[in-house]
């Protein structure tokens, strides 16, 4: 127990030794692993970003419902009504005329455009929240509530959420494929360092065969420099894809003061960081453990 | 360890320490390298194998050590059957051989003091403990005073003693050596075989091949003799 703890610390010290003997090599291997994982993760954390925007916009949808200029008080009441008793509906709000005008008037720009209005071009109208469970509802009551009595024009507000959602599956879709491919390079750039590494000790393994070793002894540095060099990568993925949010958000800066909206990129937390330093060790384990396979056992003494 | 405690071990197997019996080997490609080999060494016994280059000599000592399999027949080492050894087994059985071989494969990254500290990494001592031991093996073989060198700075004869220290380190019950005076003059080579048989009177079974008959002239040893891969 005591010896294979010894030879596990003596893994690990050589190993990082062999990356110190070659630091342009291994800074390369890490930066190419970095790059691949720090696609499919830049792709996940803007994801994220997207989503918790599209959540603050808009929880549930809705629907608007403009009046016709002649409908009268009763008709008001009467469509009132008739909205709160139509199944799926679970908010009605009335906006009159005068209160969209003095709400136009607030919005910033607008002010001087409806001062020079001679009367009110705004019609009466409804907002109606829908139940949220069931995504085809608001297009089924756009044409439900137009044939209405009285009732001008439907807007259904929840399309374009919709299409965000839409949009949002598909970039999830993407990132996934993007990740499970770049999960392979990574298997495939670990499987080519350790066969290099494998031929550049061949003597080394030879001698070890014939004094003794047993191949768990000689496989262990192989692991450890697969999935250091994992890690490494993870790392450096984990560093483009901070300093790319950062030059991002310099961008973003400018574009948010100009709609007085929250445009900062969050970074990704500390537990995804880790998750994906210990997804790279993974794959840097399985590259190593496929290529020991194939090419340590070749090795014999003769 | 003392150096003839495999005594007290070995009785209960049998006297013999190796033992061919009926050994077949034969190459891919159909080359016969060894046809109907039988012999045993008794525990603390020092042999020689001698005849041409080709008569199978590297293979029998091969055999040994399991670095080749047999075609047929059985081998017999310190009780365990390496004809049919399994290959997880192997390493265990090769940590109480020590191995000398005629192109001393020695790694040339390394200092000489480390390549002979390797046969007690590989086996987990504490790294103090190995490098005294590595220490005496240098001392025995008359090679203190370089075991900073790296062995490409070594002399081939320096090497060769290298190679035995090595061999040695790990306090082996079985010396086997693979022509290790092939390379080196009369003298470098008289100073090798007088190092094998100080480790054959503290109790060391010794198995050396050659091709060389000075040495079987002067000490009068038990010989093995090859030829075309049958027993002479």
């Amino acid at each position: 127990m005591r010896a294979w703890l010894r030879h596990h610390a003596l893994s690990f010290a050589q190993t990082m030794r062999r990356f110190a003997a070659n630091p342009f090599a291994s800074l390369l291997n890490a930066l190419v692993i970095g790059v691949a994982l720090a696609l499919p993760l830049g792709g996940y954390v803007l994801l994220a970003n997207l989503q918790q925007f599209a959540r603050g916009l808009a929880a549930d949808p809705q629907i608007s419902v403009f009046l016709a200029p002649e409908a009268s008080k009763s008709d008001i009441a009467e469509l009132d009504r008739r909205l709160r008793g139509t199944p799926g509906v679970t908010k009605v709000q009335f906006v009159g005329r005068e209160q969209a005008l003095a709400g136009l008037k607030r919005a910033p720009g607008m002010a001087e455009l409806v001062a020079s209005l001679r009367d009110n071009p705004l019609p009466d109208a409804f907002v109606a929240t829908l139940d949220a469970s069931e995504p085809e509802l608001a297009v089924r009551l756009e044409q439900e509530i137009k044939s209405f009595p009285r009732v001008a024009h439907v807007q259904a507000d929840s399309a374009w959420v919709q299409r965000v959602g839409s949009l949002l599956r598909f970039g999830r879709t993407a990132v996934v494929l993007m990740a499970t491919l770049l999960s392979f390079a990574l298997v495939a750039v670990t499987f080519n360092t350790i066969r290099l590494q494998i031929l550049t000790q061949r003597d080394e393994i030879e001698v070890s065969k014939l004094i003794g070793a047993t191949n768990a002894y000689i496989r262990r540095p192989f692991f450890y420099l697969g999935a250091l060099q994992g890690i490494f990568g993870g790392l450096a993925a984990c560093g483009i894809v901070a300093l790319s949010i950062f030059v991002l958000n310099r961008d973003l800066a400018g574009f948010g003061t100009l709609y007085g909206a929250d445009t900062n990129l969050e970074l990704l937390g500390l537990m995804d960081g880790l998750a994906v330093l210990a997804l790279a060790a993974a794959l840097g384990w399985l590259g190593t453990f496929l290529s020991v396979s194939k090419h340590l056992y070749k090795i014999e003494p003769r | 360890m003392p150096p003839n405690s495999y005594l007290h071990c070995s009785t209960s197997l049998g006297t013999d320490i190796i033992s061919f019996s009926q050994v077949f080997k034969r190459y891919p490609g159909g080359y016969e390298a060894l046809k109907d080999v039988s012999f045993t060494i008794e525990p603390g016994e020092m042999v020689f194998i001698t005849g041409h280059s080709g008569a199978g000599k590297s293979t029998l000592l091969k055999l040994i050590a399991a670095i080749e399999r047999v075609t047929s027949g059985t081998v017999l080492v310190a009780g365990q059957n390496v004809s049919s050894i399994r290959r997880p087994a192997i390493p265990f059985l090769r940590r109480n051989l020590g191995l000398v071989f005629q192109d001393q494969k020695l790694l040339y990254d390394r200092s000489a003091i480390d390549n002979v500290m390797l046969p007690l990494v590989v086996t987990g001592h504490p790294w103090r403990d190995a490098a005294r031991r590595a220490r005496a093996a240098l001392d025995k073989v008359g090679l203190l005073e370089r075991e900073r060198a790296n062995p490409i700075a070594l002399s081939g004869g320096e090497q060769q003693r290298l190679c035995i220290a090595r061999a040695v380190v790990n306090r082996p019950n079985i010396l086997i050596a693979d022509e290790p005076t092939a390379s080196l003059d009369a003298d470098y080579a008289d100073a090798i075989i007088d190092m094998f048989r100080s480790f054959n009177q503290v109790g060391v079974t010794v198995l050396i091949s050659t091709h060389d008959d000075r040495p079987i002239r002067k000490l009068n040893p038990r010989v093995l003799s090859l030829h075309r891969g049958s027993m002479a």
